[in-house]
């Protein structure tokens, strides 16, 4: 787990003021979707070796939600973004 | 004959000599002495007694790695147990006590254990205590533990404080040896920021104990006009007693100082041990390299030490070792020990060298045996001969001391902290750590480097490199390069032929025969031989041992050590007290204390306070008289519901929401309707999970068009607040609403009961008459004559008539006041959550209790409030799901006893009439249960398979637990005023 995260509207801030809630890969599906996309929204979740996309709250910080792109082998962060933002970015 | 002090040298200050005392002797060291080098100059080499065979152990190193001289320092709460004497900075006062011996380290009737070491080889505990089974736990476990181990913990509070905090510089230099010093005066000089942490008192590393001369320098001025320079640049700060213990993620490093743990009198108002965290923009470990022993008979017996540790204390506390010294070396680092003890007049009976060409060059007395080894050393509790073998027959000399060098490993655990594996390089006969690692550069011996000058000059080189890469470019190195002119021995792994004991590990006892069992029994690779001799676990994690295991376990195998390879390293590089990692974290700062804003009203009304979580909330008011908590919150039930209460509600969740969209938001969270929410009205929202179960409930109120006001449980106040905004940013960032927390800006009291509108209204203003104010009006009101504003809310949990008022945290304790003194003609009582409890479960109110993450709305008699018409909200698609549509989910009812006099627990199950206890025949279990003063009877809400249709139903209520059955009967969860002719009252 990385030290360290740089929060874009923070800098670089302790871990212990984060939470992490989970795989940011994945989209709430429509509210009409098939009910087998909504399961694998609410249940199914990949376990990736090497880059991963994770929502992080800066609950004590900002208290904004963000998007932590980082490697779950070497826990290098690459990139650090709002996740309101994900539209832009990804 | 033993070590003694010499009458003169060594960086010692010997007007200031130091009283302390081992097991209970006093004896005197001066300033300057470790425990280990006072302990010497005592004469004191017998230390302790090793883990397994009892066996008597003097002083090894002078370092980190020494896996002897462990000694419990200190009385009382401030026992430390396990700690090295060799790191132990002298102080006057000190009370080191011996370990693992009894009755005393000199006579240990443990030592019995080495009679039966051929029973007690690898696996042996393994082999032996295999059968009964039960007896291991009972009775072979606890005796092999009284029997082996290291110190004792106390179990006295510690009363000393620890803290933590955060640095940050440009480069951290991780050792004040040559190459460190010469890394930080480089960068020091280039203007960065630079922290130079070393482990000992004095920085220094090697410098402090060389007699060698640099240049034209002494290597002792060398020292001191490197640590002058240093001390006089504002961005340098030298940390000294701090070991970096660990290399982590975003280049963090981890440091324990050691502020007062050199003083018998300690200093209330500041922590013993501080832990760092290291934010370095880069990092050069200057750790240095361990000696590394040789595997010979005998090769632990008091006397035997380390060569370049004798040399330490010989140059650095002007320790003799003994009288007659025999130096085996397989490196030309035994030489230089050889030297200084002639140089300060001490006989050295002779230099064994296991290499066949001996020495390069020796101009010294002593006599070289070269291609020799000695193979065993002998003696009990101090050393008396050593037996060497060259060709022929062996020779025996007296000796009282020996010194030995197997070479030198880098020490470069930190490198590795982070997953990279050290590699195997046959030109250096060592593990070295990978040449490249993303901000961290290794430097001097930690390095592979030998020579002085090499190890001055690559620091300084280093440091170049590393500050040019974070753009200081005006940087000269400090030193001028060096050719590194070290001969790098072929390692002796083990002496073949001793007759005594070899040891490899010593701190675990393992010797040479146990890990040629450990390969012939096939664990011989290093992850498993270590599990199956303990040969480099406890405290110093194999420091000393690792190497030659590796080489002995390879030679077995008949590999290269680059085969075997090493067991992992891990944080931390040395033993952490439990109290620095507790750092300020300990009784009442272990966790915050929330007290409501009616906290001290509370008090003054004479609460019992409960816990929850990190509130305190009042619980119940005992009266003068009453004996029982029982006694209090029925009287507090039948007055609320007769005349009035006032109960503190602050605790709940507050949340302020606002924006054009907050409706719309609101409207997707909530499982019920909240878009056309008018202003001025509260509503009972629930709140799902994506999955469909509930996760919260409360009442959210319009105060505008784009202002809310939502409340929620006291448990899932911070839950529900991350909730929203995970919503809000994450999954709809295009509706415009915001949060803000205002649980600690409210203070909020609930009035209740069929007066508290008679009570309410000589405080509010306006007009709160059921016509002006109806059920479920909430607005802000002016008080006291319109010297305060609040917000008053007519939403009731007890299901009385009731209100619920906010105003500003600062004044909550004069309202509750007023209300109080307003209520008093009319019989106002306070009441507190139990009382609320009993309350509600009569009204048939959830909570927590059953709002437990398994149940939906319809479970819980709310299927109606879940909308048809709205396109989303969080958990709409999945309460479609098969299992949250059949028809004998549990599902909400009351039950009450047959027989008023007989009673039930919480959690208890329920079972149909008559039937036997079993998994199948459960039909559900009580989520909450209370006795009703209202009924005179226990009360209960269930969770019950097809709830609602068996009301009337006779029932068991089985509690395993005490092996209790009760005869119930199963009915409406709302136990009183079914109609709710008092809320509307």
């Amino acid at each position: 787990m990385a030290s360290l995260i740089a929060c874009p509207h923070c800098g670089p801030r302790p871990k212990e003021e984060f939470t992490v809630r989970g795989d940011a890969g994945i989209t709430r599906p429509a509210p009409d979707a098939r009910e087998d996309a909504w399961y694998a929204y609410v249940y199914l979740r990949d376990n990736p070796r090497g880059r991963h996309k994770e929502h992080w709250h800066h609950t004590s910080g900002c208290r904004r939600w963000l998007i932590v792109e980082r490697d779950t082998v070497t826990h290098a962060v690459y990139a650090v973004t709002d996740a309101a933002a994900q539209g832009e970015t990804a | 004959m033993s070590s003694f002090r010499l009458s003169k040298g060594g960086r010692l200050d010997r007007t200031k000599p130091l009283d302390f005392t081992f097991d209970g002797k006093p004896m005197q060291g001066l300033a300057g002495d470790t425990l280990a080098s006072a302990l010497l100059a005592n004469g004191r080499q017998l230390v302790g007694r090793s883990f397994k065979y009892h066996r008597p152990r003097g002083i090894l190193t002078a370092g980190a790695a020494e896996p002897n001289a462990l000694v419990t320092i200190g009385e009382g709460g401030r026992t430390e147990a396990n700690t090295r004497a060799t790191l132990v900075e002298l102080y006057s006062g000190l009370t080191a006590r011996s370990q693992n011996r009894w009755p005393s380290v000199d006579f240990d009737l443990g030592a019995v254990n080495s009679l039966l070491s051929p029973f007690l080889g690898a696996g042996f505990y393994y082999k032996t205590f295999m059968w009964p089974a039960a007896f291991w736990e009972k009775v072979y476990e606890p005796i092999i533990r009284k029997a082996a181990g290291l110190g004792r913990a106390t179990y006295e509070p510690d009363p000393d404080s620890y803290e933590k905090c955060w640095a940050h510089c440009d480069l951290l230099v991780i050792g004040a040896g040559p190459a460190g010093l010469a890394a930080a005066l480089t960068a020091g000089r280039a203007g960065a920021r630079v922290i130079l942490a070393d482990e000992g008192f004095e920085p220094g590393g090697s410098l402090l104990s060389e007699t060698a001369v640099v240049g034209d320098k002494s290597a002792g001025d060398l020292l001191a006009q490197t640590l002058a320079e240093l001390t006089s640049l504002p961005n340098v700060r030298i940390f000294s007693r701090t070991t970096v213990f660990g290399w982590y993620d975003g280049n963090v490093f981890g440091a324990v100082e050691s502020v007062q743990k050199n003083t018998a009198t300690v200093d209330p108002n500041r922590p013993v041990e501080r832990i760092w965290r290291i934010a370095a923009k880069h990092a050069i470990l200057a750790s240095g390299a361990e000696e590394r022993p040789l595997v010979f008979g005998g090769n632990d017996i008091p006397g035997v030490m380390m060569a370049g540790a004798m040399r330490s204390y010989l140059n650095r506390q002007a320790i003799a070792p003994g009288k007659e010294t025999v130096i085996f070396t397989n490196d030309e680092s035994g030489y230089r020990t050889a030297a200084d003890l002639e140089a300060a007049g001490l006989e050295v009976a002779a230099i064994v060298d296991a290499r066949a060409s001996g020495a390069s060059s020796w101009s010294g007395r002593a006599p070289v045996f070269p291609g020799a080894m000695v193979q065993d050393a002998k003696g009990g509790k101090a050393l008396t001969s050593v037996t060497i073998l060259k060709g022929g027959a062996p020779v025996t000399i007296n000796a009282d001391a020996l010194a030995m060098s197997g070479g030198w490993s880098p020490i470069i655990h930190l490198a590795c902290h982070r997953g990279a594996r050290p590699v195997w390089s046959d030109a250096k006969a060592a593990f070295l750590a990978p040449e490249t690692l993303d901000g961290l550069t290794i430097a001097g011996s930690a390095a592979g480097v030998g020579s002085l000058e090499a190890c001055l000059a690559d620091g300084a080189g280093k440091a170049t490199s590393a500050l040019q890469a974070l753009g200081l470019s005006n940087t000269s190195a400090a030193f001028a390069p060096a050719t590194d002119t070290t001969i790098v021995s072929k390692p002796l792994w083990y002496v073949r032929g001793a007759k005594g004991k070899a040891f490899v590990d010593y701190q675990n006892d393992v010797h040479l025969k146990d890990l040629g069992l450990a390969v012939s029994e096939g664990y011989g690779h290093v992850e498993l031989a270590k599990r199956y001799t303990t040969n480099g676990m406890a405290t110093d994690q194999g420091k000393l041992s690792n190497i030659n295991a590796i080489g002995i376990l390879a030679e077995a195998r008949k590999v290269s050590p680059a085969d075997v390879g090493t067991t992992t390293f891990r944080p931390f590089y040395t033993p952490l007290s439990f109290g620095a990692l507790t750092g300020a974290s300990k009784g009442k700062h272990f966790q915050p204390v929330r007290k409501s804003p009616l906290h001290d009203w509370a008090k003054k009304n004479g609460a019992v306070f409960v816990e929850t979580g990190l509130w305190y909330r009042s619980s119940w008011f005992p009266k003068a008289g009453e004996t029982t908590w029982r006694e209090s919150v029925d009287r507090e039930v039948l007055n609320v519901r007769k005349n009035a209460g006032i109960c503190d509600v602050s605790t709940l969740g507050k949340i302020e929401i606002f924006g054009k969209d907050a409706a719309e938001f609101l409207n997707r969270i909530y499982c019920n309707a909240f878009l056309k929410l008018p202003v001025g009205k509260a509503r009972y929202g629930l709140m799902l999970r994506e999955d469909g179960m509930i996760y919260d409930d409360g009442t959210t109120s319009r105060l505008d068009e784009s202002h809310f006001f939502m409340t929620t449980t006291t448990a899932y106040a911070a839950g529900v607040m991350n909730h929203l905004e995970f919503c809000a940013q994450a999954l709809w960032p295009d509706l415009d609403v915001q949060f803000a927390s205002s649980t600690d800006q409210w203070a909020q009291i609930a009035v209740a009961g069929p007066k508290s509108r008679m009570i309410l209204q000589t405080l509010v203003d306006e007009d709160i008459s059921d016509a002006a104010f109806p059920f479920l009006g909430a607005k802000e009101v002016s008080l006291c004559g319109g010297t305060l504003t609040g917000r008053l809310f007519r939403i009731s949990f007890s299901g009385e008539l009731a209100y619920e008022l906010a105003v500003p945290a600062g004044y909550g304790e004069a309202i509750a006041d007023a209300i109080m003194e307003a209520g008093k003609p009319h019989g106002i009582c306070p009441y507190g959550v139990e009382a609320l409890g009993v309350m509600r479960i009569e009204k048939g109110h959830v909570t927590h209790s059953e709002i437990n993450g398994t149940v939906i709305p319809s479970d819980l008699g709310f299927a109606k409030m879940v909308s048809a018409t709205k396109p989303d909200f969080i958990g709409k698609a999945m309460l479609a799901r098969e299992g949250m549509v059949a028809d004998d989910r549990l599902s909400l009812v009351g039950v009450k006893p047959l027989d008023p006099a007989t009673t039930f627990k919480t959690g208890s199950h329920i079972l149909s009439d008559g039937a036997t206890p079993s998994l199948e025949n459960d039909q559900g279990y009580v989520s909450s249960s209370c006795y009703s003063p209202n009924l005179g009877s226990t009360i209960g809400l269930a969770l019950v398979k097809h709830g609602p249709k068996r009301h009337g139903e006779h029932v068991t209520v089985w509690n395993d637990l005490k092996n209790e059955y009760t005869k119930a009967v199963l009915c409406s969860p709302v136990f009183f005023d079914p109609e709710n002719g008092k809320l509307h009252g």
